[in-house]
């Protein structure tokens, strides 16, 4: 699935749309406002970043179509049903900032967890977490615990777990925020990967602070910014679907590293205040 | 329902302090409205045995008055324990033995004499251990190790013990105390005095502190935060250690010995003012102890 | 024998004892911490050698026993009144306390699960609960005979309302320890809350749960025994102790105490290990130094 064709392609089926999303919070003084007339519609097969300063309400937004959180005004719909039915209908997997694996559990009691509370047999449990941890590369650890594994190999099995039900929709919180650059660039080679052998079919939406990592994944950036909470800007990528590491020493990724950087400026820059 | 913390706060000063009172007082007046029905109930048949069953036609409002007010009730009423309370404590001069407070000051005295020197001997034990390592790869695992062990159960001997000696009244049942106090204040000033990390030590020792600059100006104000908690369960297993002191030899003067004679004799509401009597004094206790906490703690918390 | 040795003689020989005593402990005390001999050696060779100076002392100076029997005495009361201080054993620690303790725990676990969805009655209970733990609940014994008789249902009584708050108090500080993130994660499951608890709430509040009960075992024992001092029938651990030292038995009270500190400590020590097995993720146990911390004491 190409991006780089300009041509208009028929549309794909829509896995994510969000209408006028609104999110304030009340309170004594100021009310905050999360997220302020947020649109977006995401294609089916896309990998979509959502990059912005701190209080830009990206996470906001993931939490809003995970029905984590509730909105204030406007609509989510996700692969046509609402947020809420899409939770219970198992339709998403979420990765969050850290691992959050249960430490008394094994690793591939960890993965069966999502299985195990849906009521799926032991035996095909155990089968398809088994299939999820070679995905991203860990077998031969199903028998650890979580605090024998690196901080790496924990994110690996948070995302093992939430392949569990072969989700279409991953959403995925800062997933490689707290690791070291060494790390974050073999798991990001790893993502993008597991991304492709679904051949269009998984859609992607990823929060980030940082553009590399933005415009590496992605195959659409949407830069947000703060107070209140809105999209700044939505830049295409330019870049061929195959990548390597390789590309971040072009000038194509550069180029495009700039414009998402100016787009965040621009955006900051533009609020002035309440 | 947000998962995540909404941000903003209550209204200040009435409102919070009603938050936080008005869930007490619906707890309490459960617990009052339980207590009459359950005094009684309890009361009933002794109350129908005895005087109702020789009046014939008699109401429930008559079972109510007669169980609410009887001599020697199984579970006696709450006013009748307050009222038995106050004509104790203001009914009688402070030094009869129908005073409740002359009981409580008998008490009192042999908590707090065994108060004092169970935190000094804790204190003394705990530099010693955090300063020789031969004290505390010996003596500290038993220190706690006899956490685990019921310390009580000595209390008779140390009575008779000496007795024997010819030390009666208070002093027996400060040293009782006395052993209670010790333990929770020795772990926790060892604990409390190791805690300065490696980061402090450094600091202390790029200075050419001595140890005794390091110990004073260092160790004493990082382990104060362990060392109040402990304080506080400490006088109150002092409190313990006190009453109980008063119970084997039949012991006249104290609050344990009131509670013996109530049983003794079956003065149900005695007990129960000696109860209350006795929860009182340990509230006033520990309640001194957090108010020295607060006076010697900067900024009142840890 | 005692008076047999003239006194300057005998304190030189206990000033040697003393010094070759010292230095032996001092030397294994210097040995490397992680290793178990060294750590486990000193303690117990300094119980051992406080065992022979107190019996050496008991024979040299002679010091009537009214006071302190030597160990030897002590151990030779426990095997003659093994009979009478099993009966005992029985009454107190099988019946009062270890009756009383799981009831009482339980009571508190299920009330701290049940009031865990409602914070307004959790801020009703906890002053509540704080309030108890300064009062000396020993004294509702006479209390508990009066209502359940003189046999060790009252003394069970008396442990389950010792042991409620403490179990309270940690259940709901234990149920409230498990992270946002790991919350949200079972949301995002659709997972209701009585299926959060049992997998994910629970397990979180264990290390809670398992303070607490090392707390209520020793509570527990001193329940049963104190309450026995208030009256009794004919057997129990605290019965025997204020009986027999009333008549200055002290042979016997002092086999009771051995009985009810052994008790004390194996029941405090089963539940520790229990807990290492059940808690075996828990950074207090499964990092040493985590685990020295635990030992000492949270």
């Amino acid at each position: 699935m190409t991006l780089s064709a300009p041509a208009p392609l028929p549309s794909p089926a829509l896995a994510v749309e969000v209408h006028g999303a609104s999110v304030v919070y009340p309170a004594a003084e100021h009310p905050v406002t999360a997220l302020r007339d947020v649109s977006l519609a995401i294609s089916e097969g896309e990998f979509i970043s959502l990059i912005g300063p701190s209080g830009c309400g990206k996470t906001t937004l993931l939490r809003v179509i995970a029905d984590l959180e509730q909105l204030t005004a406007g609509s989510v719909r996700v692969n046509g049903l609402s947020a809420h039915d899409a939770r219970l209908a198992r339709a998403y997997g979420y990765v969050f900032q850290a691992p959050a694996l249960f430490p008394w559990r094994t690793v591939l009691a960890n993965v069966c967890l999502p299985l195990q509370i849906h009521g799926v047999d032991k035996a095909r449990a155990r089968t398809v977490a088994l299939e999820q941890l070679a995905k991203v590369g860990l077998t031969g650890f199903e028998g650890k615990y979580p605090w024998q594994l690196s901080g790496g190999m924990q994110q690996r099995v948070s995302i093992a777990r939430a392949l569990g039900f072969e989700p279409k929709l991953l959403m995925m919180d800062e997933p490689f925020g707290a690791l070291d650059e060494i790390t974050r660039d073999r798991l990001n080679e790893q993502l993008l990967q597991l991304w492709r052998a679904d051949a269009g079919r998984r859609t992607i939406v990823f929060v980030t602070h940082s553009i590399p990592e933005a415009v590496f994944l992605s195959s659409r950036i949407v830069v947000m910014s703060p107070r209140p909470g809105r999209i700044a800007e939505v830049i295409e990528s330019t870049l061929p679907a195959e990548r390597s590491l390789d590309i971040r020493d072009t000038a194509a990724f550069t180029e495009l590293a700039h414009r998402v950087r100016m787009a965040l400026q621009g955006g900051h820059g533009s609020h002035g205040g309440h | 329902m947000a998962a995540t913390e909404v941000p903003g706060k209550r209204g200040s000063g009435l409102g919070a302090a009603w938050h936080r009172v008005a869930p007490v007082l619906t707890v309490l007046a459960v617990v009052l409205v339980a207590w009459h029905a359950a005094a009684v109930w309890l009361n009933a048949p002794q109350v129908i045995e005895r005087t109702l069953s020789s009046q014939p036609g008699w109401s429930a409002l008559d079972l109510v008055r007669l169980t609410l007010s009887m001599d020697r009730p199984v579970l006696p009423a709450p006013h009748q324990i307050a009222l038995d309370l106050f004509d104790s404590v203001f009914g009688w001069p402070l030094d009869s033995p129908r005073n409740l407070l002359f009981h409580a000051a008998v008490t009192s005295s042999a908590t707090l004499l065994g108060f004092a020197m169970g935190t000094a001997l804790g204190a003394l034990l705990a530099v010693a251990i955090v300063h020789s390592r031969t004290l505390e790869r010996s003596l500290f695992p038993w220190v706690i190790a006899s956490q685990t062990v019921p310390v009580l159960a000595i209390a008779p001997i140390v009575i008779v013990i000496l007795g024997s000696m010819g030390m009666t009244g208070t002093f027996p049942k400060a040293i009782i105390s006395m052993y209670l106090c010790f333990f929770p204040v020795a772990v926790a000033l060892v604990k409390g005095l190791r805690s300065p990390g490696v980061l402090e030590l450094e600091l202390l020792h790029t200075y050419a502190a001595s140890k005794t600059n390091t110990f004073w100006m260092l160790r004493v104000p990082a382990s104060l935060p362990f060392l109040f908690p402990a304080l506080r369960v400490g006088i109150a297993a002092g409190l313990v250690g006190a009453i109980v002191g008063e119970l084997p030899t039949g012991a006249q003067a104290g609050l344990g010995a009131r509670l013996l004679t109530g049983s003794y004799y079956g003065n149900t509401v005695q007990i129960w003012s000696a109860l209350v009597m006795s929860a009182l004094l340990g509230l006033v206790l520990t309640g001194c102890v957090a108010l020295v906490e607060r006076g010697v703690t900067p900024g009142g918390r840890r | 024998m005692s008076t047999a040795l003239s006194t300057p003689v005998l304190v030189a020989a206990f000033a040697l004892l003393l010094i070759v005593a010292v230095l032996s402990v001092r030397w294994l005390a210097a040995v490397d911490e992680r290793n178990v001999f060294g750590r486990l050696g000193t303690p117990l060779l300094f119980g051992a050698w406080v065992l022979v100076f107190w019996e050496a002392s008991m024979r040299a100076f002679d010091v009537p026993r009214v006071l302190l029997p030597a160990p030897s005495l002590i151990a030779q009361s426990l095997a003659n009144g093994i009979g009478v201080l099993a009966g005992d054993f029985a009454q107190t620690v099988l019946h009062s306390a270890l009756i009383g303790l799981v009831a009482g725990c339980t009571l508190g676990f299920v009330t701290g699960v049940l009031i865990d969805r409602s914070p307004f009655l959790q801020r009703g209970l906890l002053p509540l609960a704080a309030l108890a733990s300064t009062v000396p609940l020993v004294g509702i014994a006479p209390i508990m005979v009066m209502w359940f008789g003189f046999d060790w249902h009252s003394k069970a009584a008396v442990v389950v309302v010792m042991t409620f708050f403490p179990m309270l108090v940690n259940t709901l500080a234990g149920l409230a320890e498990s992270g946002h993130m790991e919350r949200d994660l079972m949301r995002s499951y659709g997972a209701g809350y009585w299926r959060t608890l049992v997998a994910l709430r629970i397990p979180v509040a264990l290390p809670f749960i398992f303070n607490a009960l090392k707390i209520n075992s020793t509570l527990a024992m001193i329940g049963a025994i104190v309450a026995e001092f208030f009256g009794s029938p004919v057997a129990g651990l605290g019965f025997r102790i204020s009986t027999e030292a009333a008549r200055l038995n002290m042979g016997l009270v002092w086999a009771a105490i051995v009985v009810a500190a052994v008790a004390g400590s194996l029941l405090y020590g089963l539940l520790g290990w229990v807990e290492r097995r059940a808690t075996f993720w828990h950074p207090s146990i499964r990092t040493t130094a985590g685990a020295v911390q635990n030992a000492t004491g949270r």
